[in-house]
């Protein structure tokens, strides 16, 4: 039953560094998994490489910065292989037998209910019992950067390999990158803005766990999910806790 | 919904790539390259350096060196290549990468008319120059050097050329592709057969032409 349902292991049991911290706030109850080590590793990975892309990015696009920095063709070179290197984390993560959880995390990406719009349009200040895992603001966040890695290494590709294609497509795909480019900029760093102000949220990236009153508030329909994994007897395996 | 976002994505981004460059146009005459300058995607400088910083040379110190297979070598400071007849271009500078900033002012005096000056032996084939920055390096057939529409620029954008655009004096290649306009002009060297320049051992292509060969560049180089 458990492998047609094709998902297992929700409630754990806190670190043992932890249990004090759980155990003194009475009120926060039960510590769940939200971000396996793979997801959280892959996150970070992402996170370096797009970090060092962003900062490589600058002195390309900006005379003043250039001046301040120069060796252009070092900078494209480290750039480039960041660039190149992007899909990595992600496809290792995603193709092993240890890339369940995200895996079926990023099927979560795929669900989409007229009220998560509505939710969206409140900028979130309406309480949506239907919440999952993930609310709609944090699935598009996720999707841009999907759809913005694919693009990305698309016109990259074009202009690391210009010899390749017309000249046409070149400026084109400049035009592209570089309009992104600044997309990208806005929505890591709104993403960051959120992640600082939200630190329950962004502990679980550090840690791996949420306590079950933040899940309650948060991602109620996740909550439902776990626990009806949990009081089915035979779902939970203590060293699935990772 | 995922599914939807993502290749819509992937689909406005391939859209882009198509019609980017007619875009890109239809910015740049709407707003100008002013402000067509600022918006991401638009009409814009991308500052290629080779070292560390950019060379700083004042007006006074600048002096643009012409040897090699000449009759007599040259050793002109700014007041001198202003003196001679001047050459107004308005022209796109399009680098090989794809990035290109249309209708620039230039202003300067026509490579032929220096090799010229100093007077160039028959057996001359090619033409060296190299940069302050000490690192950059370019080359033209002989040929190519005396294309009307090659400048030795001392006037870009309406202004004496910036530091960071190669000034005092840097070479604008019209025809050609952004890597061969070298900036910080310091000397010119007329040899028999000129060596490979910088970008091109760095894997920019020998033929430089603008969408590719000129039929009569290549037989002239031949």
């Amino acid at each position: 039953m458990r492998g047609s349902v094709g998902r297992r292991k929700v409630a754990i049991k806190p670190p043992a560094d932890l249990h004090t911290e759980a155990r003194s706030d009475s009120s926060a109850g039960r510590l769940l998994l939200r971000f396996d080590r793979v997801e959280r590793a892959a996150h970070w990975m992402n996170a370096l490489l797009f970090a060092i892309l962003m900062a490589t990015a600058l002195p390309l696009y900006f005379a003043q910065m250039e001046a301040l920095v120069g060796r252009r063709e070092l900078i494209v070179q480290i750039h480039t292989w960041c660039g190149i290197a992007l899909p990595v984390p992600l496809i290792i993560s995603l193709a092993g037998p240890w890339g369940r959880r995200l895996r079926r995390d990023v099927r979560r990406f795929n669900v989409w209910m007229p009220e998560e719009t509505r939710w969206l349009r409140g900028r979130g200040r309406e309480p949506l019992p239907e919440l999952d895992k993930f609310n709609p603001g944090q699935k598009l966040n996720a999707l841009f950067i999907g759809g913005a890695i694919a693009v990305m290494l698309g016109t990259g590709a074009i202009l690391k390999w210009f010899g390749l294609f017309p000249l046409d497509w070149r400026t084109g795909a400049t035009f592209v990158h570089d309009l992104l480019a600044a997309a990208i900029f806005i929505v890591v760093f709104g993403h960051i803005a959120f992640a600082v102000t939200h630190p329950d949220a962004l502990r679980s990236m550090f840690k791996g766990w949420v306590t079950e009153s933040w899940a309650a508030r948060h991602a109620p329909r996740w909550l439902q999910e776990e626990n009806a994994l949990v009081s089915a007897p035979d779902s939970t395996s203590p060293k699935d806790l990772n | 919904m995922g599914r939807r976002v993502f290749l819509g994505m992937v689909a406005l981004g391939a859209a882009g790539v198509a019609f980017g460059s007619g875009v890109q146009k239809i910015i740049g005459s709407a707003f100008g390259s002013g402000l067509g300058g600022l918006l991401p995607g638009g009409d814009r400088f991308r500052i290629y350096t080779i070292t560390g910083s950019f060379p700083v040379i004042s007006r006074d110190e600048y002096r643009l060196q012409v040897s090699g297979l000449v009759t007599r070598s040259l050793d002109l400071t700014l007041d001198d290549i202003e003196s001679m007849p001047i050459t107004k271009l308005v022209k796109n500078f399009q680098c090989v990468t794809g990035w290109r900033v249309p209708e620039v002012p230039w202003e300067g005096v026509k490579l032929s008319d220096l090799l010229d000056a100093a007077g160039v032996h028959p057996n001359a084939g090619g033409v060296e120059f190299d940069s302050y920055d000490g690192a950059d390096t370019e080359s033209l057939t002989l040929y190519q050097a005396r294309l009307p529409d090659v400048i030795v620029a001392y006037r870009m954008l309406g202004a004496p050329v910036t530091t960071e655009h190669g000034g005092p004096v840097r070479l604008y290649v019209a025809p050609m592709y952004g890597y061969k306009s070298l900036k910080w002009l310091r000397a010119i060297r007329v040899v028999e057969h000129a060596e490979l320049g910088y970008w091109e051992q760095n894997g920019y292509p020998v033929d430089a032409w603008i969408g590719g060969t000129e039929e009569s560049g290549n037989q002239a180089a031949g």
